[in-house]
């Protein structure tokens, strides 16, 4: 071929490379943030333990020999039994608490995974919508936020829960309707600066309304502080639960959760120690593990953060 | 500054009103009332009851009687306990539930300002790691849990501390409670002093005052703490309401007679009255910390100021 000179043959050789795929690959924002999370040691070893928290808590009871509010007359207020098959021993009503614990567990997680859902849909929609619109939108709606701030919280939670009745569903509601202020917070600070960039002009420049932008322009791109703010939430949603339940306000008899085992666990627990170690070494190592992975989920997501 | 305080003072005023109107619409939009006991009354005596407590009028009418009667300092009698008013309730259990929290407050803050100092000074070293795992355990274990095992260690096995109960004037029933509400605070303000401290001392000031061979005490008590002081400051207040709040569920575990043991029995008769009178005043509480606090920030940092 004619005219080809040095350079040209650089780039068909790099052309050619790049068809054959053996280019040297960019690396995306999500891979790099992966690798810094692996490269964590705490984070990942958390990521495993909560992993296998909840397999055990959903698949273990069907292979635990007693029910969970099934009453073994011959073993009222025991110690671990292995011959029987109480691994944790029996609570007074003679009930297994390891099948106990596991139903607690699964229930503490069900009303942590439900509410962080609701807090972060609604802090996510309400924080965008008064980024995004600003001016009097944005002020009224965060001197909403602020007047719920300034309501005791847990005092709101108590009211909502002794009112409106002792419905597991709504327990998990009104958790998630109160913790999403901080997520509110958060995403309008980010929104505000958002809606600068120039792909949400190149957006209202198609023609693409208010909802438009903020649902598929701002919302994706939000993901990073959601995730790790979410993730430090569940920790908090777990014991606003554990606590509702310890003052008999949450989950209901013979349903148990955490917190629920706990309190009936702690008066008991000079005769009866089991009873408040095993729920007890449950909670606390499920929040140590989620506090872990939120911190290495921050320093992996938002390094200048740190 | 004056006028931003004023500013400041007058946009808290609506927000108190409107918190107050939601707390009270939650509160009766609720289904049951107080008199919905184990036996029902006779109709005429739940009539004659409910009109003394103003319940037979309609729900608007109601609400301008409470908010005229707030305004004039009365919080209203209690429907469930006979002859007994929010505020002398209040009266009863507030100072305690406040030497509660504000002991635990002075002394959390203490322990965390130096906490947080030693470990920054001692970063990567041993002092630096025994404080991030003790924070560790203070944020991680919720409250009811830390105070029921330390219940049982230090109140049942080693028997160095009652586990729990009240006599008058006896600081020794006060230690553990205090410890419970105090270390999670303790360990929220050192992590913050630490952090910020870490940053202090990598500024050019720092380096400056070292280069010009001030000792290292010096350098710290001169031109590194108060610096490091202003994110510590911006917790304080939210730290003080967290802890007042907090108290309620510390005196429920450990049978203390504060406000607390009052309001969750409350909440569960349906006792409006001090439900709501409970609720409004933490609410102010809270308030005026948020005040302060802003106000506090606006005189460190003028650039608030005029926004």
């Amino acid at each position: 071929m004619a005219g080809i000179t040095g350079k040209d043959a650089i780039l068909t050789d790099y052309a050619n490379k790049l068809a054959r795929l053996d280019a040297p690959k960019g690396r995306s924002l999500t891979q790099d943030a992966l690798r810094r999370l692996v490269r964590n040691k705490a984070a990942v070893v958390s990521i495993v333990v909560v992993v296998l928290i909840v397999l055990v808590a959903f698949i273990g009871p069907y292979f635990v020999p007693w029910g969970y509010s099934q009453v073994d007359w011959s073993a009222i207020r025991k110690p671990p039994d292995f011959d029987k098959g109480h691994f944790f021993g029996t609570d007074q009503n003679g009930r297994d608490m390891l099948a106990r614990v596991l139903q607690g567990t699964q229930m503490s997680l069900i009303v942590a995974a439900v509410a962080t859902v609701v807090s972060v849909a609604i802090g996510v929609v309400y924080g965008a919508v008064a980024g995004y619109f600003g001016g009097r939108v944005d002020a009224v709606m965060m001197r909403i936020v602020d007047i719920m701030y300034a309501l005791p919280y847990i005092l709101f939670v108590i009211i909502l829960v002794v009112m409106f009745g002792r419905n597991p569903v709504l327990l998990f509601v009104g958790i998630g309707a109160i913790e999403w202020l901080t997520m509110a917070r958060i995403v309008r600070g980010q929104t505000l600066s958002l809606k600068e960039k120039e792909f949400v002009e190149a957006a209202r420049a198609g023609g693409a309304g208010p909802f438009t932008i903020i649902l598929r322009h701002i919302v994706p791109n939000l993901t990073g502080p959601v995730v790790i703010y979410a993730t430090l939430t569940i920790p908090e949603i777990i014991i606003a639960e554990s606590f509702l339940s310890y003052l008999g306000l949450g989950v209901q008899e013979p349903q148990t959760s955490l917190g629920t085992l706990i309190s009936f666990g702690a008066p008991v627990a000079e005769v009866l120690p089991w009873m408040l170690l095993a729920p007890a070494g449950v909670l606390v190592t499920l929040l140590l593990c989620l506090t872990y992975i939120g911190d290495g989920l921050r320093d992996a997501l938002d390094p200048k953060d740190r | 500054m004056l006028a931003y305080a004023f500013r400041r003072v007058l946009s808290a005023i609506p927000i108190a009103l409107i918190a107050v109107t939601v707390c009270f619409f939650i509160l009766r939009l609720a289904p049951g009332g107080p008199f919905d006991g184990e036996r029902a009354l006779p109709p005429n005596v739940l009539a004659n009851l409910r009109a003394h407590y103003n319940l037979d009028q309609p729900l608007v009418t109601q609400y301008f009687i409470y908010v005229w009667r707030l305004l004039h300092g009365d919080l209203g009698p209690s429907m469930v306990i006979e002859g007994f008013s929010v505020s002398r309730l209040i009266a009863i259990g507030f100072p305690f539930t406040l030497t509660l929290a504000l002991t635990a407050f002075v002394i959390a803050t203490a322990v965390g300002l130096l906490a947080g100092m030693i470990a920054a000074v001692n970063q990567n070293k041993w002092p630096d790691y025994v404080l991030v795992l003790g924070v560790m355990v203070g944020v991680i274990i919720p409250n009811f849990l830390m105070a029921a095992l330390l219940q049982l260690w230090f109140g049942v096995y080693l028997k160095w501390f009652p586990a729990g109960g009240w006599v008058n004037g006896s600081w020794m029933h006060l230690v553990l409670p205090v410890t419970v509400l105090a270390w999670p605070h303790a360990g929220r303000i050192s992590r913050l002093m630490r952090g910020s401290m870490i940053e202090v001392l990598g500024t050019n000031y720092v380096r400056t005052a070292r280069s010009k061979g001030l000792g290292e005490r010096l350098v710290l008590a001169r031109h590194a703490i108060k610096p490091a002081l202003i994110p510590v400051v911006s917790y304080l207040g939210p730290g003080l309401s967290y802890l007042l709040t907090g108290s309620l569920a510390v005196e429920q575990i450990f049978g203390l007679p504060g406000i607390g043991k009052y309001f969750v029995t409350a909440a569960l008769n349906r006792d409006y009255g001090i439900v709501l009178g409970t609720t409004i005043l933490y609410m102010f509480i809270i308030l005026a910390l948020n005040l302060i606090v802003d106000l506090v920030y606006a005189w460190l940092d003028p650039k608030v100021r005029y926004r």
